[in-house]
């Protein structure tokens, strides 16, 4: 857009962005007690169920010696698998210099901060031995893609904590120094010592371009491998099913469709209740939407060549696999899934009223439940089915079934995800404040003004 | 040529003199004698005043001592398909030596049919040492490892319970302790032996281990010594020595497989197990039943 010449005008209009954008910081009320309430609750319930767990043993959950990775798994690898938008969107986005999503980008970093952090929380919760947790610093065996997967999520987290923090310092600096009157004093006083004494000087800007170019670059192998690395621990076993060289490429794929319905969802929740219209705006849900439908067609691209190939062969191990999934125990979650989750959104999204704020957040918000349902039916029928026949041993051991306590964790990560989202955009203002002002025109040098009383 | 049998004896011998060389040491005699048995079986008396606590390994030291293996060993298992009747007495003695609990199976036997049309036969299953383990790759904290003499083995005190070894072992040969191990209380001080895996600890690992700890005593493993049908034949590759467990009958190993088409479980994985199974042809006990709970179809 042209840059807007008036003060007066540039004065106005920043003000008007100031103050829609920090109106969620500011405003107080019941509902959002009560949403926190609710959070903090059903989390604090999941948790006793982990207390349970660590007083009893693993055996509280449905797993056993064949089907040894169960539920925990499944959700550790959708939540590795949502967290990879944030390096699609505020990076890949970012550098291709596709501006719409700019408005996005600190969406995208908040999913993925929650979806990483909570993916390294629910590996722990899977660990016969979570006492023992600093055997992997101090008997690493970097030989293990577990140690790989440990280093790429601590390396992404970190990484997208400064892609999320870096852009968000001179927002800070604005709310110090605008929202003085308005903000409780732990607020204002946490505001300025992250805002690391920002002045908006010329050569700080600069110093900010660079280091979130730096980190954009860097995210892009981080990001990729994260989720590479997690879909070898599939891979590098000899268990049909998950024996394939595909597995990679297609899981960062099924990881960007399952991360964009999340930001969308994310964006249509913010849009409602901070009243956020005329800045996620149809055209970005518009433009999300089409985003949707291309990360689908590449996934289902993916999914041909996992099933169709080794379906058309029918090796003994695979075909017994496949027929489990395609009309076995595990055909109506695999074909629920595979429509709902894929087909669905593809063509649906192809019509521009799908594409509207309400119909899309449905859509994602069912593509968001097949993805981890998707997760679900690749860890477990593989493993229901080893080469050897399971004998001697009690029925639960054949057929995995989730139990409560399974199900309480479970939960509790997804309430504790939601909980650091909500954190983070009460405390933050969802939109970054300075890049949107650049866009609209107004000149940088008004932002480091002290509004006249 | 040496046996195993041979060794067994001499271990014994070696274990009783240096007893004796013990005893002699010391001096002072209170006259009080006290009937005590051997670990080679003997009853033997004792003065009082010598009784020692026994000089067992500390824990570090058995860690690390488990972790080298015996010195020049490589040992192999073979187990004959045509003498399995499933008397499931390797599985019971397995179970007691490691402290296991009832569905818990190093050794399981299962029963197999190849194709449709061919005769179903019962298969013994530890597991299968492989000189190229899958299992031990995947441990992201070296508490699963191979040793010099073949045998994979477990760190009990270094597992974290990820079950990623669970994932990747083809042979299902890895059980988890999902609850507190039989007999928790029971060995509730006792000083943790790696070769043995006991006492079995919650949350972490356990698996077939050739019965390690007995192999350093110079005995066979306890499957191999407690099946009454002369299935399992067990000895070193470098000595191309076999002991069979029942008939203590000993034979060289590489004639053994040659002469009856021996062959590995899954070889086209390339695990290179060091369990050879002989073709289950002839069979002293055939087995005509259907199999049961077979998941593979």
């Amino acid at each position: 857009m042209d840059k807007i010449e008036s003060p007066a005008e540039s004065r106005k209009l920043l003000d008007k962005i100031t103050h829609d954008l920090t109106r969620s910081i500011i405003k107080k009320d019941e509902l959002t007690r009560f949403w926190f309430f609710i959070l903090i609750m059903f989390a604090g319930v999941g948790l006793w169920g982990w207390i349970i767990q660590i007083q009893t043993g693993l055996g509280v959950t449905g797993m056993r010696d064949y089907v040894s990775w169960g539920m925990y798994i499944a959700n550790f690898v959708f939540f590795v698998a949502v967290s990879l938008i944030g390096f699609l969107i505020s990076s890949a986005l970012h550098l291709l210099k596709i501006s719409w999503a700019k408005p996005v980008s600190r969406v995208a970093e908040q999913v993925a901060i929650a979806a990483v952090a909570l993916a390294g929380v629910i590996i722990i919760m899977d660990m016969g031995r979570p006492d023992r947790f600093l055997n992997i610093f101090l008997h690493g065996r970097f030989a293990s893609p577990i140690i790989w997967d440990v280093t790429v999520i601590t390396t992404y987290l970190v990484i997208s904590l400064l892609l999320f923090y870096i852009p968000l310092i001179p927002d800070l600096a604005l709310l110090r120094d605008r929202m003085g009157n308005e903000l409780p004093k732990w607020k204002l006083k946490l505001y300025t010592i992250l805002a690391l004494g920002w002045k908006g000087k010329a050569e700080q800007y600069k110093i900010i371009y660079h280091a979130m170019r730096v980190l954009m670059l860097l995210i892009i192998p981080v990001g990729l491998s994260i989720h590479t690395v997690t879909s070898w621990l599939f891979a590098a076993t000899l268990r049909s099913g998950w024996d394939t060289a595909i597995l990679g490429p297609y899981f960062v794929a099924g990881a960007f469709v399952a991360g964009t319905a999340a930001v969308i969802i994310v964006m249509y929740i913010y849009r409602l209740r901070f009243g956020l219209k005329e800045y996620f705006q149809d055209l970005h849900f518009d433009y999300m939407g089409k985003l949707l439908v291309f990360v689908c067609l590449v996934y289902l691209y993916f999914n041909i060549n996992e099933y169709l190939v080794p379906g058309y062969k029918m090796k003994l191990a695979d075909g017994i696999h496949l027929k489990e999934l395609f009309k076995g125990n595990y055909s109506g979650m695999f074909w629920l899934v595979q429509i709902i989750g894929l087909l669905l959104p593809i063509v649906l999204l192809l019509f521009r009223y799908f594409r509207k704020p309400l119909p899309i957040a449905i859509i994602s918000l069912a593509v968001m439940v097949s993805a981890w349902f998707k997760r679900y039916i690749i860890v477990i029928p593989t493993l229901e089915h080893p080469f050897l026949p399971v004998q001697n041993v009690p029925e639960n051991f054949q057929n995995y079934s989730p139990t409560s306590i399974e199900i309480m964790i479970t939960l509790f990560s997804f309430f504790a995800a939601i909980t650091i989202i909500s954190i983070l955009a009460k405390l933050f203002p969802v939109i970054t404040i300075w890049e949107y002002a650049e866009e609209q025109g107004i000149d940088k040098k008004y932002l480091s003004e002290k509004p006249k009383n | 040529m040496k046996t195993l049998g041979v060794s067994i004896g001499i271990a014994g011998v070696t274990g009783s003199s240096s007893l004796l060389s013990s005893c002699t040491r010391v001096e002072n005699n209170t006259g009080d004698k006290i009937k005590l048995l051997t670990s080679s079986g003997e009853l033997v008396e004792v003065d009082k005043a010598q009784l020692k606590p026994a000089d067992l390994p500390s824990l570090t030291e058995n860690q690390k001592r488990g972790r080298l293996g015996l010195p020049g060993r490589s040992w192999v298992m073979v187990i004959d398909l045509s003498k399995c009747r499933n008397a499931r007495e390797c599985m019971k003695a397995c179970q007691n030596h490691h402290q296991l609990r009832p569905e818990q199976h190093h050794m399981n036997v299962l029963q197999m049919q190849d194709a449709e049309h061919t005769a179903p036969y019962y298969m013994p299953k530890p597991c299968q040492h492989c000189d190229n383990p899958p299992c031990t790759k995947v441990c992201p904290v070296n508490a699963t490892f191979k040793r010099d003499d073949g045998i994979v083995l477990i760190d009990n005190e270094r597992c974290i319970g990820c079950r990623f070894c669970i994932a990747a072992c083809p042979y299902s040969a890895r059980v988890f302790n999902w609850f507190e191990p039989r007999d928790a209380e029971k060995y509730a001080g006792v000083t943790y032996n790696i070769e043995a895996n006991v006492p079995q600890k919650r949350g972490t690992i356990s698996k077939c281990l050739f019965s390690a700890d007995r192999l350093r005593d110079g005995k066979l493993p306890s499957c191999v010594s407690a099946c009454p049908n002369g299935v399992y034949w067990f000895g070193d590759r470098n000595e191309d020595a076999v002991t069979n467990g029942t008939t203590k009958e000993t034979v060289s190993f590489n004639e053994l497989l040659q002469k009856n088409a021996a062959y590995t479980l899954m070889e086209e994985l390339g695990t290179k197990p060091r369990v050879y199974y002989l073709p289950p042809k002839d069979r002293a006990f055939p087995f005509q039943g259907e199999i049961q709970n077979d998941h593979k179809s």
